[in-house]
């Protein structure tokens, strides 16, 4: 698998992954703004978001009809439809491409959820790696509280109450995290992910994050070229 | 558009005079297969307790599948053998939003393939799978090979769609009706008076001749069901000859695999 640079695009992806609770959506953001501000050519796409798709995975969702082998698939086609008819083409056209999630949180999920590792690696093959990964790797007593502090109503399948880890969903999401948290940590070196402290502050993570950023895109060159002006 | 599937095999089974039952009140209890699946699988399935049998019937449009399949389900079930049939994009999970996107065409390759995939994978799960389990004949109308043809037929490689399907399970007999493209475009005409988009391959761009298109892409999708038999052993029925001539030997291939030996 190669990444974008060595696939020649003249755009660049780099993407966030971490657990629920982590903090990288905030952090993503803040770095489109910081981007944005510049007046560069930046996209931001989020993981499960393709329009036609999204209707049958939230009827899936609400009726919980998914098996791990469906949940996988349902998940490919919705990152497949955003890649091939969104990703592509804007990395074509030369855009930084900003995801909130990206293969890497299907590779943990449904390996958690105990589809065949390789089948669901050889299902992505497709899509080219990031520029960029980061992780944000908060404690993950941390990230837990986040998202539980509020008792929040915690969906079916986001807590991984199909896989009857235990019937109360709080538990059942603690469990189901700390377990998809293991298969980040296993694949952080083979796909070259940049750890972040995501126990840091915010502005902290920022920081560390927008100083990699301009350390490994050549950012001027995704500012919009001037038209031509006949003279 | 299921319903009017559904009548369609109706008025052909009425057309059709059903096999002869035997009178013989004896049931033949079917010898047991060794069962795998074709690469990775599904995790948490018990090989050993999908005790039935499942039977696919593969073929074009117009080359017979549902009259063949009625006239199977009619001689299984009287021969006591409970049935059931699935087929292509019939799920509850995501057909309605399969059909919305071949209306539209706007889905690109991989995107519709892996909706198809889901689509197989949650009939696989909720239908075929417990029905095994049950001890039922299932019948499929297509499986796994229309969908990789389809896709290999339009560019997609073949070792990812293997990869894709190595959760199907492997069926006990596959068989493919053979028709040629000529026949079948005279087949189509006498029943819609009119060519299918996707049947004829139109997105394929083999022509943009809706007829030459149809003739070109059925005769590609022959070539690739018999570059995919060699991996996937299917029995290529002639399917010009008469309805019952055709049944009579699915019925004896049929019949070999309920007693546990090799289809000729």
């Amino acid at each position: 698998m190669k990444t974008f640079a060595q696939l020649n695009f003249p755009g660049r992806l780099i993407a966030v992954e971490g657990l629920d609770g982590s903090g990288k959506s905030t952090q993503i953001y803040l770095l489109k703004r910081w981007l944005e501000t510049q007046g560069l050519k930046v996209f931001f796409s989020e993981w499960n978001s393709s329009e036609l798709v999204k209707s049958a995975t939230s009827k899936a969702k609400k009726q919980e009809l998914l098996t791990p082998t469906t949940f996988s698939l349902i998940h490919a086609t919705d990152f497949a439809d955003r890649y091939e008819r969104q990703l592509v083409p804007l990395l074509r056209a030369g855009y930084l491409v900003l995801c909130d999630r990206y293969i890497f949180t299907a590779f943990a999920r449904d390996i958690v959820r105990g589809c065949p590792p390789q089948w669901v690696r050889d299902i992505y093959s497709f899509a080219a790696l990031p520029d960029l990964t980061f992780f944000f790797k908060a404690d993950l007593e941390v990230s837990l509280n986040r998202i539980l502090d509020g008792r929040p109503q915690l969906k079916y399948f986001e807590a991984g109450m199909d896989l009857r880890l235990s019937t109360d969903p709080y538990e059942s999401f603690r469990i189901f995290q700390g377990r998809i948290l293991e298969q980040y940590l296993a694949m952080s070196t083979e796909f070259n992910f940049t750890l972040i402290d995501a126990n840091q502050s915010i502005e902290a993570q920022q920081n560390v994050v927008r100083s990699l950023v301009a350390g490994k895109v050549d950012l001027a060159s995704f500012a919009p070229q001037k038209p031509h002006v006949a003279r | 558009m299921k319903a009017a599937k559904s009548n369609r095999s109706l008025a052909q089974k009425s057309a059709v005079r059903g096999p002869k039952v035997a009178r013989d009140p004896r049931v033949i209890v079917p010898h047991k297969s060794k069962r795998r699946f074709y690469g990775h699988g599904i995790p948490g399935v018990e090989m050993e307790k999908l005790a039935g049998k499942l039977i696919v019937v593969e073929g074009a449009d117009g080359s017979g599948r549902s009259t063949q399949i009625q006239l199977l389900v009619d001689w299984l079930e009287g021969s006591g053998h409970s049935t059931v049939q699935v087929g292509l994009k019939r799920s509850t999970l995501v057909s309605e939003e399969l059909d919305r996107a071949q209306e539209g065409n706007i889905l690109s390759r991989t995107t519709l393939s892996l909706f198809y995939a889901t689509d197989f994978a949650d009939q696989m799960e909720n239908i075929i799978l417990p029905a095994l389990r049950a001890g039922q004949m299932v019948l499929a109308d297509r499986y796994i090979y229309t969908l990789m043809a389809r896709d290999i037929v339009r560019g997609m490689d073949e070792k990812w769609l293997k990869n894709l399907y190595g959760m199907a399970l492997e069926p006990d007999a596959v068989f493919y009706l053979n028709v040629a493209p000529e026949e079948l475009v005279q087949r189509t005409f006498a029943k819609y008076s009119r060519l299918d988009y996707w049947e004829s391959g139109m997105d394929v761009g083999v022509s943009r001749d809706m007829f030459d298109s149809f003739l070109k892409y059925q005769a590609l999708m022959l070539r690739t069901f018999k570059s995919l038999q060699s991996t996937y052993g299917f029995h290529i029925i002639d399917a010009h000859r008469p309805v019952e001539a055709i049944n009579a030997e699915l019925r004896t291939k049929i019949q070999a695999v309920l007693s546990g030996h090799r289809i000729d």
